[in-house]
């Protein structure tokens, strides 16, 4: 046993002289580090009170502060007796995801298809309101992770079906003109920062509409946020339909199906399952880019993040470390646990990974 | 006997339904018409809200003065200057940080993905830890948290110093500041002989190589460049005895004046570009090396070859070509991530421009139009040298 544990080190730690000065330095970092922010996060952290409690000590995190707007942070300004409604919808949200990667979920494809169809509507009626006796909820009062969520997911859902679609378009010989378009579609949004598609949103669209329509701000904002993550979501697909072999479209023709018949149940299955990995990696991407939203003055998770700390009632040294460091933490369990999700998908499947 | 051709049938419509191409040109006109359709109702609108606000299209507004002064500028810039320098003040603050933070990216992105791949355990567990702390966090909070939590609560100019007091170096909320480096008279000389220590490297890889396909013979490049970029200058500076003099800025009435600074906002957006951009390079390089079949270092190695010699000549090569294109999408994201700078105050492209500017005029078509331009051919550009760079490496196939 310990003759094992000598040689792992020896290998791995002290294989070379320089390399033991490697790993003496990166210690000697590590003993730097590392304690003292566990100190700051862990051991001398206040967990509970009020400002007080926090000012008394800047010697560790303030979590106290988190808790006091923690409702804030999950549903931002959410009128508090709906607030039910919102638990409702993010309890379906988290369960169909869980029950959809667990692989011994029977009828998967029924909750898939439920998740994608029914459950959207059924979140626009719980969280706006106005029917069924349900009191109306501005999209204005929705905010916190909420809003995130909401953001992510129509990204989501609308960029997968919209991808395929462009995909298609820009790899299909046969109809130049949609072919250019999609080309044109693709470059256009993958070539400017997602900032100035939200600009647009914003600044321009506006102009567009007749002068007696309105719409949301944050409609207009979910609507070109997808349409901007299509256009990736396209490029990952077409990845995906190069890398298949040109039999399977032969194949597909040869049995006499047609097109549309064709990608769907040749094509498409095999072009989404070898691309798992970068779709992933593009959700991850749109997960994280919602954040943007705050720069137009929407509040997502960040947003009620940054504008609680300018609070003068939490004005502690301590508050602006603790607020963004809660938020980096949500940010990373949600995107590490979808990256590890689909590392697991890639390892089952032997697919390759990418980058 | 008459053999009779059957006469060229008009083929009935409902069969034609079911050809392809004719299908193809259905759905072309039908597309076109919507496309059509939709650039005439958003271009009537546009014109009538126009109309309604009383504005006229158009790029005069471009020569108006500004009235707003930029907290960093490359070039001169006064309030009373017009609205397109202001443009090119703004364009140019995105390519300084685009351009110093591809650079620094790059240099610890591969040094991440190399030490993902090191022989040390620790070394290995660190650079995986850096990488997914890094590229899991949204940028935007990285940039608001280097700002907002780290630099912005340092203490300010006021509080470090006294009246008349001098500093060379100083870290404080108005961001870094470095004295001012005073060429004195035989400057010159070090920076001429920089310049050409770089040609002369130049011309040095080239004849080396041509030397070396023609007779086999090795000859020491890298320790030559050393010695004409950097032992030659240092040679010259010293000879000359140390031709410049550093300005420490000087603590007035007001502020300190004087030196170098780095605006927090800068540093910022620095930091957060870098961080994050570095954490998948790192993964791009890592990818990249680990590409190149083990069999390439064996074969190597069995030919007699140095490890130096094998990396140098048959892995970074091969494994460049699988890195340069992930690569140098990263180098566009980060150059478009840096108008992120509009939460922090940065003032480049999008926050002077299509913030201020458009806040100010109120053109909303013309300036997001210019903004959307400028990217696009960032972009259009950076693929078609990529584009470039493909062909000239790409393997040739049967």
């Amino acid at each position: 046993m310990l003759a094992n544990a000598n040689y792992w080190l020896k290998t791995n730690l002290f294989s070379t002289p320089l390399n033991s000065t490697f790993t003496g330095l990166t210690l000697a970092f590590l003993i730097l580090v590392v304690p003292g922010l566990l100190d700051f996060t862990l051991f001398s952290a206040v967990w509970s009170g009020g400002p007080d409690a926090c000012r008394a000590n800047t010697d560790g995190a303030c979590w106290a502060f988190i808790g006091a707007r923690f409702p804030q942070f999950v549903y931002g300004v959410y009128e508090a007796s709906e607030r039910w409604r919102v638990n409702i919808v993010l309890a379906i949200f988290f369960i169909g995801i869980a029950a959809l990667a667990y692989e011994g979920t029977p009828r998967r494809n029924l909750i898939a298809l439920g998740m994608l169809v029914v459950f959207p509507i059924f979140s626009v009626i719980m969280l706006s309101g106005g029917v069924f006796g349900l009191e109306v909820v501005t999209t204005t009062n929705w905010g916190g992770f909420l809003l995130t969520l909401v953001i992510a997911s129509f990204g989501i859902v609308v960029s997968l079906p919209l991808g395929c679609l462009l995909a298609f378009g820009r790899q299909s010989d046969n109809v130049p003109l949609i072919r250019t378009l999609c080309i044109i579609f693709i470059e256009f949004w993958r070539g400017v920062p997602l900032i100035t598609v939200l600009f647009m949103a914003s600044f321009m669209f506006p102009l567009f509409l007749p002068s007696d329509v309105t719409i949301d701000i944050l409609l207009r904002a979910m609507v070109f946020f997808a349409l901007f993550s299509s256009a990736y979501m396209a490029e990952v697909i077409r990845g995906g339909l190069q890398g298949l072999d040109k039999g399977q479209y032969e194949g597909g023709e040869s049995l006499g199906l047609r097109y549309w018949q064709s990608m769907r149940l040749i094509i498409l299955p095999q072009a989404l399952k070898i691309q798992i990995p970068a779709i992933v990696n593009t959700f991850i991407g749109l997960f994280k880019d919602t954040t943007l939203v705050l720069i137009i003055g929407l509040f997502d998770l960040l947003g009620t993040v940054h504008s609680s700390i300018a609070d003068p009632k939490w004005s502690i040294p301590t508050v602006p470390y603790s607020g963004y460091l809660f938020a980096a933490f949500v940010f990373f369990v949600f995107c590490y646990g979808m990256s590890l999700y689909s590392q697991f998908i890639e390892r089952k499947y032997g697919i390759k990974g990418h980058t | 006997m008459t053999s009779t051709t059957p006469a060229a049938k008009p083929i009935p419509l409902s069969e034609r339904l079911y050809d392809p191409k004719f299908r193809g040109i259905i759905y072309q006109v039908v597309v076109l018409g919507l496309l059509v359709w939709a650039i005439f109702i958003i271009g009537s609108n546009t014109a009538a809200n126009l109309n309604r606000i009383g504005v006229t299209l158009g790029l005069g507004f471009l020569d108006n003065a500004a009235g707003i002064s930029v907290i960093q500028k490359l070039i001169d810039f006064e309030r009373s200057n017009s609205y397109l320098r202001l443009l090119l003040v703004s364009l140019l603050n995105t390519l300084l940080i685009a351009s110093t933070g591809i650079i620094c990216a790059t240099l610890l992105g591969f040094l991440v993905g190399v030490l993902r791949l090191s022989p040390n355990w620790l070394l290995r567990k660190v650079a995986g830890v850096y990488v997914e702390l890094f590229r899991n966090v949204p940028l935007l909070l990285q940039i608001i948290f280097w700002y907002s939590a780290v630099l912005k609560p340092l203490s300010g100019p006021r509080e470090l110093f006294e009246l008349g007091d001098s500093t060379y170096f100083s870290i404080n909320n108005r961001g870094i500041l470095i004295a001012d480096i005073i060429p004195l008279s035989g400057s010159f000389v070090p920076i001429a002989l920089l310049i050409l220590g770089v040609i002369g490297s130049f011309v040095l890889v080239k004849w080396a190589t041509r030397r070396k396909l023609q007779t086999g013979k090795d000859f020491p490049v890298s320790l030559s460049i050393v010695g004409l970029v950097v032992a030659l200058p240092l040679l010259g500076f010293l000879v000359t005895g140390i031709p410049f003099r550093l300005e420490p800025a000087v603590m007035g009435r007001f502020n300190l004046a004087g030196g170098i600074v780095l605006i927090p906002e800068f540093i910022a957006l620095f930091l957060a570009l870098v961080a994050y951009t570095a954490a998948f390079i790192g993964e791009i390089v890592r990818a990249g090396i680990q590409a190149v079949p083990k069999g390439q270092f064996e074969a190597a190695a069995a030919l007699g070859l140095r490890r130096k010699t094998i990396l140098a000549r048959i892995i970074i090569p091969q494994a460049m070509r699988v890195i340069i294109p992930p690569l140098t999408s990263q180098f566009l994201n980060l150059t478009k991530n840096s108008s992120l700078a509009a939460a922090v105050g940065y003032p480049e492209l999008v926050a002077v421009f299509a913030g201020t500017v458009l806040n100010q005029t109120g053109r909303a078509v013309e300036i997001m139009t210019i903004t959307l331009a400028i990217y696009l051919l960032l972009s259009l550009f950076t693929s078609f040298v990529l584009n470039q760079y493909n062909k000239r490496t790409q393997l040739v196939e049967r």
